[in-house]
């Protein structure tokens, strides 16, 4: 008996057999799970709205961080053209755009260190100060966190890219990478919105 | 053979009630002596009906199962008639338990509003709860006492209703209020103050413990409260409304207690001692033990107690207080002063 | 059997030194050789947790007992509880997830190989950082050791006030990172099974097996992450003065409750669930009948998986919610009872008409079925929040709880060795021991647990290192402790049976119980490519299209 069931017709339902991408599934797997993770954090930071015995209000010391979330923002957009780029083979323009990305990554991550400078020295605001403090670094700390690591990994592809090695074929792979910084802008916009809008 | 283990369990749980008998009950959820109590039993016969029921049908089609349709050797070579299911018999045992569940939520919905929800009548008596770590404490608002680890309430007669309502918090760690034959329990929470009640139908002693982990000695956080009679509740509260008994031949002890680290954790009311993080000891001597329940209130486990409380209730936050035998005998002739 | 199948794997029989082998499974990164290491150190992990329930069963014989003091119960059963869900069962399943999904859908290996690998590792290091505890966890005054907090790590009792020293640091950064191998292993079993199924192979064609287990990792997806994120406040409570639940500046003891149990209701069901999936694949091949009703199994679990994440409460409802949510929380979780009893009747119409085989596998199966009957029905009583009121932080409970994890979880992995240990191994376990094994167990698990039950309804509470006498609680714990130890001598001789069968047991050849799905087409062992040609399927049950061409499934689904 063979081991194998293949049939007459095996040739053609191979051939047909189209399956998702594993990397977009994994990924997408993994969004899932950390949007789990900020989920917790974000609804800590709503039921401990209001609830600081002393210290610090949010109304008191927050500023809305209008151009560095623009910045983070139009990274998606650089991203996503890259993305597009590479997929043409125009791997120089790939390389241009992507480091446009990153650029705009690292200026966001300047000015929330900018914007926790402020917090620490001039108000007095820190992790240990209040509930709302715990919260609100914990929360955009946990985003920053996701937004560094997403700058190593397309440091890492940057170089690779500036080595010549990512064509047409890293296509893919580059989609799960731009997927990813796809969600850790999605989670900022959810995040500002609560402690920028509503929390205030 | 499933079969044979729940006869063996029931015939088990009837052993043991008719040899244990009173004992038994003293813990028992089903022996209740509160309307709470009374309510949540009337519910759980109801749904253990239910569940029996369920358990008999599906046990007796299961082992029906496995005596008709076991293979045979007249059988071995053929493989029986491959049925892949049966979207009627799929819809019938989809809304069977679908109707069971309603049934079930309904009744039980109504007996957490009638619980929970009680109003609270004008002649309630109010205690308020405090847990800590490994002890009680019952503050009486209304009537201005303060005490420890044994709790008072009055009989609460059908005719003459007096129902106790509790308002529970926690001064650490959480900890939970359970005395079976009385109500549900309830936990007791840092930062947040629940509420129950109970209305015992007869006087005595009941007993429970700390239902919820708290640390090293949650084991032996006991509870114990009596529930007495109108007349022998009032006394009882006149009593612990006094200062503590000057008792001038216990007055070396009182040197001691005073001059001691005592102070700091204990309250003895009309004298310097206000600690607020250990037991209220004003009238020690109306419990009927120490340590929340953990030894009788005796001279040689009082003794025990403040020489090592490690002998009796290892990890617990009393401290052996190191004295000279002398002091301790002066000591416990203090505490045996506090009537 | 094919014939090229076997020379390869004959051309792989090489000699290799000690340090090469170990190098060998140290470094793989093969789903079947992965599934071992999950199991074996699960098997470890098991043992380790019953000696930590023996001395918890000893010290319980009587009351007022010292068999020990009270610091080291509290840690036994907070190491037991840790142990037992995070080192033994989680592992184990995933253990047998890594090894058989592969092979059921015909594909080469998990999605990503060396995610799986270091999955596995960052378990294996959370189970080993925690015992470390027992050595490395003294802290202030010595006041350290094996955490002592309780499984669920209540707050504030996991504050610094109340757990100095660094013993619940253990508990916390070992299950975390264990919590990540988990959802890496959840991860790549999702894009396994979506993205790696062998042509013909349509969802509604693959085995059960498959669908719990893609339902499962979905849910660990979700449930385990909220306690990481939990567990990361914890840490910054304890180590950067956060206040997420310090009560003294505000915070919320019950906060942590509710992230504890929206994790903790939904894993009880990850463990469940590949139980399912072991019955689902068991019952049918000793009925010698398909199960009954397939669509409506995968949609009982699907319902499942989204009811278990709106009941979590259920664990709470003594802390005071008000009337309106311990109302929600009766119905939603007497509303997941539904699906899930509707299981066991799809396994009883699998049974009805077949003819049952009384093999080891299918005696465990049976066993299953009429215990996680008794423990849906006191989780319905439970479920009534008046009821809860009495039972709930009671023996009560832990008889319940024990009573699926044990007479539900654990039969049904035991069904799961007896019944895949030829495939892996080439040879069949001894029935004699075997059924040995099951009686016996059968004996100690329901003297221990049913009795416990009784403790409970009279009065008993849970986590208490001794107990009063004269409440009718001293003779039935000492029979629950006497079942304990049958229970171990009962695990000796599985132990042994594994052991003895390696090297004595029957030579099983390629399909032993003449099974229908496609990890039975290949040698056992399998080859480690799994398939010399990747298989096309055409229904739910290949092997048996094959050995019944003139009847195959394909004509009727």
């Amino acid at each position: 008996m063979a081991t194998n069931v293949m049939t007459a017709s095996a040739f053609d339902a191979s051939e047909s057999w189209k399956l998702p991408d594993r990397g977009q599934v994994g990924m997408a797997c993994l969004i899932v799970a950390e949007s789990a993770i900020f989920t917790i954090f974000l609804v800590a930071y709503v039921f401990y709205i209001g609830k600081s015995l002393s210290g610090p209000t949010p109304r008191e010391v927050l500023e809305t961080p209008m151009f560095y979330t623009i910045c983070l923002l139009s990274s998606s957009l650089t991203i996503h053209f890259a993305g597009r780029l590479l997929r043409r083979g125009r791997r120089a323009a790939f390389v241009g755009l992507w480091s446009l990305t990153i650029l705009l990554g690292g200026l966001f991550l300047y000015g929330t260190g900018q914007e926790w400078h402020r917090l620490i020295y001039e108000h007095g605001l820190t992790i240990a100060t209040n509930l709302f403090g715990t919260t609100y670094y914990s929360l955009v700390g946990l985003h920053a966190f996701h937004v560094t690591v997403g700058l190593l990994m397309m440091a890492i592809v940057l170089i690779f890219g500036l080595a010549g090695r990512v064509g047409r074929t890293e296509a893919t792979r580059v989609d799960v990478l731009s997927l990813y910084w796809h969600f850790v802008d999605a989670v900022w916009v959810v995040v500002f919105t609560t402690v920028y809008v509503i929390g205030r | 053979m499933q079969r044979d283990t729940f006869m063996c369990f029931a015939i088990a749980i009837a052993a043991g009630s008719a040899a244990a008998g009173r004992a038994t009950r003293l813990t028992s959820i089903f022996a209740p002596e509160s309307t709470p109590a009374r309510s949540i039993f009337d519910l759980s016969m109801f749904v253990l009906a239910i569940t029996a029921t369920i358990f008999i049908v599906v046990a007796a089609l299961l082992i029906y199962t496995i005596v008709k349709f076991r293979a045979t050797a007249a059988k071995a070579n053929t493989e029986p008639a491959q049925v892949y299911g049966s979207t009627q018999i799929e819809l019938a045992w989809t809304i069977i338990p679908a109707l069971i569940v309603v049934v079930l939520t309904v009744a039980t919905a109504r007996v957490i509003h009638a619980i929970q929800d009680a109003p609270q009548p004008s002649g309630a008596l109010e205690v308020v709860v405090i847990g800590h770590q490994f002890w009680w404490e019952y503050r009486y608002p209304a009537l201005g006492i303060v005490t420890a680890n044994e709790l008072h309430i009055p009989v609460s007669e059908p005719s003459r209703p007096r129902p106790t309502f509790l308002k529970l918090m926690s001064a650490d760690a959480d900890h939970s209020f359970w005395i079976p034959q009385l109500a549900g329990k309830t936990d007791l929470i840092p930062n947040r103050i629940n509420e129950m009640w109970m209305d015992p139908h007869r006087p005595g002693v009941f007993v429970g413990q700390c239902a919820q982990y708290c640390g090293t000695q949650h084991a032996k956080m006991l509870l114990r409260v009596s529930v007495d009679d109108p007349d022998d509740f009032d006394a009882w509260v006149q009593a612990q409304r006094q200062a503590a008994a000057r008792d001038e031949s216990a007055a070396a002890g009182r040197q001691v207690f005073e001059a001691t680290a005592c102070i700091n954790c204990h309250t003895v009311r009309g004298t310097g001692a206000n600690g607020r993080f250990g037991p209220d000891l004003t009238h020690l001597m109306s419990r009927a033990t120490i340590a929340s329940g953990a030894a009788e209130n005796t001279p040689e486990n009082l003794r025990l107690w403040i020489e090592n409380p490690d002998a009796i209730k290892p990890g617990s936050l009393m401290p052996a207080m190191k004295l000279s035998d002398s002091d301790l005998d002066a000591l416990v002739r203090y505490m045996q002063s506090l009537r | 059997m094919s014939t090229d199948a076997m020379a390869i794997s004959s051309l792989q029989h090489v000699e290799r030194t000690w340090g090469e082998t170990l190098h060998e499974w140290a470094t793989t990164v093969d789903h079947k050789r992965i599934g071992l290491l999950y199991i074996g150190f699960a098997l470890l992990f098991l043992v380790v947790g019953g000696i930590e329930a023996v001395i918890i069963r000893i010290q319980l014989m009587a009351p007022h007992s010292d068999f020990v003091s009270p610091q080291t119960f509290n840690r036994m059963f907070t190491m037991h509880g840790t142990t037992m869900i995070f080192f033994a069962a989680m592992p184990i399943l995933f253990g047998f997830g890594n090894y058989l999904v592969p092979l059921m859908i015909g594909a080469r290996d998990m999605a990503f190989p060396r995610l799986n690998a270091f999955s596995f590792w960052l378990n294996a290091c959370g189970g080993l950082l925690l015992y470390f505890s027992f050595l490395g966890g003294s802290g202030l005054y010595g006041a350290g050791s094996a955490p002592d907090v309780g499984w669920w790590a209540y707050a504030p009792l996991t504050a610094r006030a109340f757990s100095p020293g660094a013993s619940s640091d253990y508990w916390t950064i070992a299950v975390l990172v264990s919590g990540f191998g988990s959802i890496g292993t959840a991860i790549n079993l999702i894009a396994t099974i979506i993205c790696m199924r062998c042509p013909g192979m349509s969802l509604g064609r693959m085995p059960l097996l498959a669908w719990l287990y893609l339902v499962m990792s979905g849910m660990a997806l979700l449930a385990l992450t909220p306690l990481s994120a939990a567990q990361l406040m914890l840490l910054v409570d304890r180590y950067l003065g956060g206040h997420f639940f310090d009560t003294q500046a505000g915070g919320s003891a019950t906060l942590w409750m509710h992230f504890f149990w929206i994790f903790g209701h939904p894993e009880v069901y990850i463990l469940i669930i590949p139980s399912f999936a072991f019955m689902s694949e068991i019952i049918p091949v000793f009925s010698r009948k398909p199960i009954f009703g397939y669509p409506v199994m995968v949609a009982a679990t699907v319902c499942i998986a989204f009811v278990s994440m709106s009941v979590w409460a259920h664990h709470m409802f003594t802390i005071g919610m008000s009337s309106y949510a311990n109302s929600f929380f009766t119905i939603t979780t007497m509303v997941v009872g539904i699906p899930t009893g509707i299981k066991i009747f799809n396994w009883l119409g699998t049974m009805w008409g077949g003819q049952i085989q009384f093999k080891t596998p299918m005696l465990f199966c049976i066993a299953f079925l009429f215990q996680f009957l008794i423990a849906g029905l006191t989780g319905i009583m439970m479920a009534s929040a008046p009821f809860d009121w009495q039972l709930g932080l009671s023996y009560f409970v832990v008889a319940h709880f024990h009573y699926v994890i044990v007479g539900g979880i654990l039969f049904a992995l035991f069904a799961a060795f007896y019944y895949w240990y030829p495939k892996v191994t080439g040879r069949l376990m001894s029935e004699r021991l075997g059924k040995l094994h099951f009686w016996l167990f059968v004996l100690g698990f329901h003297l221990t647990f049913d009795v416990m039950h009784i403790p409970g309804l009279l009065g008993m509470p849970r986590r208490i290192y001794t107990y009063e006498p004269g409440r009718g609680w001293d003779t039935m714990n000492l029979i629950v402790s006497i079942g304990a130890f049958v229970q171990a001598i009962a695990i000796g001789i599985f132990v042994a049976n594994l052991l003895i069968s390696y090297r004595k047991g029957a030579k099983a050849g390629n399909d032993p119980w003449d099974a229908w799905t496609l990890e039975w087409s290949v040698s056992s062992p399998p080859p480690a490519y799994n398939f010399a040609s990747i298989p096309v399927v055409q229904s739910r049950r290949p092997l048996w299209d094959l050995k019944h061409p003139d009847d195959p499934d394909s004509r009727y689904e």
